[in-house]
């Protein structure tokens, strides 16, 4: 294709995601280099039906004043990146001068809440992408081989999970784990202990979760995969049999490698997904076991009653530098793959 | 204090003062939390709406919409029904309207006790109170001998005694779901210890001290005899645990009665269900328990004549001795000519007992978010409580920066 075609074919494209992504990205950078400007606040008699006390309220006046003239907040630089609540430098440097062992030190980081939300996050990740991308090829080379005609009810069936609404899967996958709820209560039976339970247990949630993930995005990779499969040419596949090829080594030749670009493709968008885990700590209720970095963005704009912009921007700002690293290492290995090609 | 005593207490044969209602336009738009008394405050509101547009959204998620979209200018509600805390954003933000002329041209039937003022300006008008008092299971108490708990360490040593005669596993219940309820249980049970959440004067946290200690203590111990799931429960979950029988003992909104004794359920639970005053906790004489007041706010940035509106249709309803009458099971009205009934024995009593009101600080809010996550670890028992402590403050602190409170 021409330069010149390809420019006006991607020109609306382009300046809808310019629009629409890029900006907004460039405001939240630019929001979480700010802070609040200090609170000028003045006594003041409060009375409600129980009485009167003398406290404090957020004097407006002079509050506006300062708000219209530097409407953004107070500069911060990467003073809200650097404080507890994030990457918390200073505590972290604290804790490696103050603590004994090693164990210890790493204790006390992910006690810090930004590191609590990374290692879940992590954990997610590591655990789930692999799974989906073995579960959806396992399933759609199964599906590929049974007979055409119960072919598609079995791929509706496959896909249900990404059909359901990821709070509703939850909420009903939640329902069921509670202790008096039939895995829950089951699982109570099993283990003849009637205070065991799926949802106080921080390792039991976190392994609920996952296995939650996996049976959620396992479908998305099911569907590439048996798009790819459709295109294996049959001719190489049938001379490996009449050399006595195995069904394994069929696959492990042949398959894998002509469908390798989807396994990568699958692979990087599956961990973009992962790494912004949400719904299903919400769905689960997991807040107090489970956090990862969406969950935080999502904790500062609206489980405090004061609206925390500064902190959700940093979190949302580390969290796509956090996605750029995880994608770079599959993303320079087709690019170079690529230049090779050529 | 006198004040709400007065108003519960005694019966008013006042003039029947209904507010006028001959609204001739306008726009009336509500934002309301979601439960029964509100729903019925709001439609005696409607009553009067005259020829004015009206609206109304309830939603248990009203704090998560109310700063947003009060900011809008005009903003997206005329009126936002709010409490201690919620209406702190607001005054933070400078979002709602002073009601003094407003009050003075329509609020012919609201008591001076209703209205809310912040330095000397009417901020909002209340009309119902609200706190989190004792439930107990008359029968089971009476079966094992057990006098009716007055203080948190009787109701450990109440249920684990249920606990021990193996008639319930989990013989307590309080909405412990980790976030803003598991919040509000330490502030209630630390202010029973008679803790002040910042040093006097400034925003600066003081919590983390022997009184702190002794809160999370308590929690912990509650926390054990409850179901295990606790961390996931809030009001809601602990209602139906208790309507499954499944609880003896339970701490819960004073405005959850109404739904816990109709109707619908086991009528032997029912019966047997029994309302008492908030306990007190560490031999200190005030409950461990806060005093909530609802009211409506207007919201500033809207027109004039929308305000005027929304105000004749609210103040018909907050001065409206029918609506009391007719819902007296459903909250502890603050309106003129409310009789309280065996429902409002929770608020009463925590008013006698002389609760403190949930802190309306600018900052509190900030606070009540820290706790709700940092001390979940401490009740899982992967922390010890001066750690959670310490965790509670530093997650403050640096949210307060941010907020320029420190």
């Amino acid at each position: 294709m021409p330069n010149k075609t390809f420019f006006w074919f991607f020109l609306p494209t382009g300046l809808a995601m310019i629009l629409f992504i890029g900006l907004p990205i460039i405001s939240t950078g630019i929001q979480s280099f700010y802070a609040q400007h200090d609170q000028i606040v003045k006594e003041v008699k409060k009375c409600d039906p129980f009485g009167c006390t003398v406290s404090i309220v957020v004097d407006n006046e002079e509050t506006s004043k300062i708000r219209e003239a530097k409407p953004l907040g107070k500069f911060n630089g990467f003073g809200t990146y650097t404080d507890r609540n994030h990457l918390a430098v200073e505590e972290i440097k604290k804790f490696w001068n103050e603590t004994e062992s090693f164990g210890a030190f790493i204790d006390q980081v992910t006690n810090l809440p930004f590191y609590k939300a990374l290692i879940f996050t992590l954990t997610y990740c590591l655990f789930v992408t692999p799974n989906v991308l073995l579960l959806g090829f396992i399933i759609a080379l199964s599906l590929n081989a049974v007979a055409r005609k119960i072919r598609g009810p079995l791929i509706f069936g496959t896909i249900l999970p990404m059909i359901v609404t990821p709070l509703v899967g939850s909420l009903v996958l939640f329902w069921m784990i509670d202790s008096q709820g039939i895995i829950g209560a089951n699982i109570q039976n099993l283990m003849n202990d009637p205070y065991l339970s799926l949802k106080s247990s921080k390792t039991l949630t976190w392994i609920t979760i996952i296995i939650y993930g996996i049976w959620h995005h396992s479908p998305f990779a099911f569907v590439v995969f048996y798009a790819a499969l459709q295109t294996v040419p049959q001719e190489p596949i049938e001379a490996a049999i009449i050399d006595g090829a195995s069904r394994l080594q069929r696959i492990k030749h042949i398959v894998l490698p002509h469908i390798y670009p989807v396994v990568t493709f699958v692979a990087l968008i599956s961990l973009m997904d992962n790494f912004r885990v949400f719904e299903p700590i919400i769905g689960f209720s997991a807040e107090g076991s489970a956090q990862s970095l969406s969950w935080l963005i999502y904790d500062n704009l609206v489980n405090e009653e004061v609206i925390l912009f500064g902190s959700a921007a940093a979190t949302s700002i580390m969290t796509i530098v956090g996605i750029a690293i995880l994608l770079a290492p599959v993303l320079i290995r087709t690019w170079k793959e690529f230049r090779i090609a050529r | 204090m006198r004040k709400i005593l007065v108003t519960l207490l005694f019966l008013f044969f006042g003039t029947s003062a209904f507010a006028d209602c001959n609204i001739k336009s306008g726009s009336i738009n509500i934002l309301a939390n979601d439960f029964p008394a509100l729903r019925t405050f709001v439609e005696t509101s409607k009553q009067c709406k005259g020829n004015a547009d009206f609206k109304v959204t309830h939603s248990s998620e009203h704090n998560k919409i109310a700063v947003p979209a009060l900011t809008a200018n005009p903003s997206e509600f005329s009126a936002r029904i709010a409490a201690n805390s919620s209406i702190v954003p607001l005054m933070n933000q400078d979002l709602i309207r002073p009601l003094d002329d407003l009050v003075k041209k329509y609020g012919k039937g609201i008591q001076d006790s209703q209205l809310i003022t912040i330095d000397g300006k009417v901020m909002a008008v209340a009309f119902m109170a609200n706190t989190q008092h004792l439930y107990y299971r008359e029968d089971i108490l009476k079966d094992m001998g057990i006098a009716v708990p007055k203080t948190y360490e009787e109701v450990v040593a109440a249920s684990e005694k249920i606990r021990a005669s193996g008639k319930m596993q989990h013989p307590y219940a309080a909405a412990y779901k980790a976030g803003w309820n598991l919040a509000e249980e330490f502030v209630n049970m630390f202010i029973g210890h008679g803790g002040e959440f910042f040093k006097s004067g400034s925003a600066e946290p003081n919590i983390n001290n022997a009184k702190g200690v002794a809160t999370l203590n308590m929690l912990k111990k509650l926390s054990e005899l409850s179901n295990p799931d606790y961390l996931t429960h809030d009001s809601e979950a602990i209602k139906v645990e208790w309507e499954s029988g499944n609880v003896a003992l339970m701490t819960l909104w004073a405005s959850r009665s109404g739904t816990l004794l109709d109707d619908e359920g086991d009528p032997n639970i029912t019966k047997a269900t029994k309302l008492a005053g908030p306990a007190t906790v560490g031999g200190g004489n005030i409950p461990a328990a806060t005093l909530w007041w609802d009211g409506f706010t207007l919201a500033k940035n809207r027109s004039d004549a929308d305000a005027d509106a929304t105000f004749r249709a609210l103040a018909h309803a907050a001065s409206n001795k029918k609506m009391v009458a007719d819902a007296a099971d459903q909250a502890v009205w603050l309106v003129e000519g409310f009789v309280p009934g065996p429902k409002s024995i929770g608020v009463i009593e925590a008013v006698k007992m002389k609760a403190k009101p949930y802190p309306m600080l600018p900052q509190m809010g900030l606070m009540h978010g820290a706790l709700g996550s940092e001390i979940v670890e401490f009740l899982q028992g992967k922390e010890s409580a001066e750690q959670a402590l310490k965790d509670v403050e530093a997650a403050y602190i640096s949210k307060a920066k941010e907020q320029g409170f420190l």
